[in-house]
């Protein structure tokens, strides 16, 4: 039997974080697991008021782990992340499924946090500190705290691109999802569900780096799995996706304003 | 553990019941209730057939934990009809033959209704964005899209 302790701050609630604690956010994710009896946890902890704005802020936009893919597609403010959030789920997922919880996701889901990982997010943890995306997700499932915020940089529509690998249309998980962030010298380019957490296509990066062409794309592609480590699944076998990847990648490369 | 008392207004009427610790909202509306319209299908999000309407908007209720709706307005298909009158929802998917099983219709008809409240004059590719989180395994979806641009447009007074 679960018992649910609610909290009024976001540090209360972290210091009463035990290896038999789950946070409840959305639920999306561990409702599913109380549905299945998962017994490795016996104890929800939530928060009374969460943080679910999205703000303009010196470093960039701001949006509390609580805010939800609707009130992404509500807040003009990240209007490039609108193909993003519109991309999971129906409408009652996006209503429930939060930005925080999409973090902790685990394959097939966690398209946004593959979009984030391409922009250079900050995770803001309760404590206050921030780190890198990439940090955060290389030890997110030992990781201590709760997340606060995720903090964007703000990004022209044009410069960010992200599209998701889906066998059922209109809407099904991910096969594959990419995002690519092409500032000039600077490429960011993610993939979701090629390894087990969001991982980023450095070598394709580097090859995008000095111009964004032809033959710097054709490199990209031919280069994108370096250091990738897609699973099978039922959706789709390891070589398949390493197979479909380059394809995908050259697709979201050359679309766009391009 | 002990039970936790959780009040709400459900289809307009106010209901108060004990609800076992971590038991999604889905278990309370049918067994503490007795409201049988939203059906458990898949219990991870998935299929849909248990959308009902949380302070106007669609959630999931096999995901929706039942502590989490204390003073909230929850709407299912059950309070659609008004007496012996069903909603034009209703009508049109059933003269349209857009309910074949029945299993994912009620789910259908909850994020058809979450649509219309807020766009009452939606296209064709708005429902189909509307009811994307719902599966159907009969129909092939055509007769539900048709089903409630029909809907849609006889509560707007005009034809399809």
């Amino acid at each position: 039997m679960l018992s649910i302790d609610i909290f009024k701050t976001l540090n209360e609630a972290a210091s009463a974080m035990t290896d038999r604690s789950r946070y409840l956010a959305g639920g999306t994710l561990v409702m599913r697991d109380v549905t299945y009896g998962d017994q490795s946890f016996d104890n929800f902890i939530r928060v009374r008021d969460v943080d679910v704005t999205i703000r303009s802020e010196a470093g960039g936009i701001r949006i509390g782990a609580g805010a939800t893919m609707s009130d992404l597609l509500s807040s003009t403010d990240v209007s490039f992340l609108h193909p993003v959030a519109r991309s999971i789920g129906g409408p009652a997922i996006r209503n429930m499924a939060t930005v925080g919880g999409n973090l902790f996701a685990q394959n097939p889901y966690g398209d946004l946090t593959t979009a984030l990982l391409a922009m250079d997010a900050q995770i803001e943890m309760s404590s206050g500190q921030n780190q890198p995306i990439e940090a955060f997700l290389s030890n997110r499932t030992t990781t201590r705290g709760l997340v606060a915020a995720v903090i964007v940089p703000r990004l022209s529509t044009s410069e960010f691109r992200f599209a998701k690998v889906s066998r059922v249309k209109p809407k099904g998980v991910s096969l594959i999802a990419l995002a690519a962030w092409l500032r000039h010298g600077n490429v960011r380019i993610a993939f979701g569900n090629m390894g087990p957490t969001p991982l980023r296509a450095k070598s394709a990066e580097r090859a995008l780096n000095t111009s964004i062409d032809d033959t710097s794309i054709a490199q990209a592609c031919a280069q994108c799995t370096e250091g990738l480590a897609p699973e099978d699944d039922a959706l789709g076998s390891a070589w398949y996706r390493s197979e479909v990847a380059p394809i995908h990648l050259k697709r979201l490369l050359i679309g766009g304003n391009r | 553990m002990a039970k936790t008392p959780v009040t709400f207004t459900l289809n307009d009427a106010e209901t108060a019941l004990f609800v076992d610790p971590g038991a999604p909202l889905i278990d309370v509306l049918r067994r503490g209730a007795g409201d049988l319209t939203p059906k458990h299908g898949c219990g991870q999000g998935t299929c849909g057939a248990c959308t009902v309407m949380i302070d106007g908007r669609p959630h999931l209720s096999c995901l929706t934990l039942a502590e989490t709706i204390e003073g909230r307005n929850v709407r299912t298909t059950g309070g659609l009809a008004n007496g012996p009158e069903l909603h034009p929802l209703q009508t049109a998917f059933m003269e349209g033959f857009a309910a074949q099983c029945g299993f994912c219709t009620s789910g259908m008809l909850m994020a058809a209704k979450a649509l219309l409240d807020h766009k009452p004059n939606p296209t064709r590719d708005d429902v189909i964005e509307a009811i994307s989180g719902n599966l159907c395994r009969c129909t092939g979806y055509e007769p539900i899209v048709d089903a409630i641009l029909i809907a849609a447009a006889r509560m707007q007074g005009r034809t399809a």
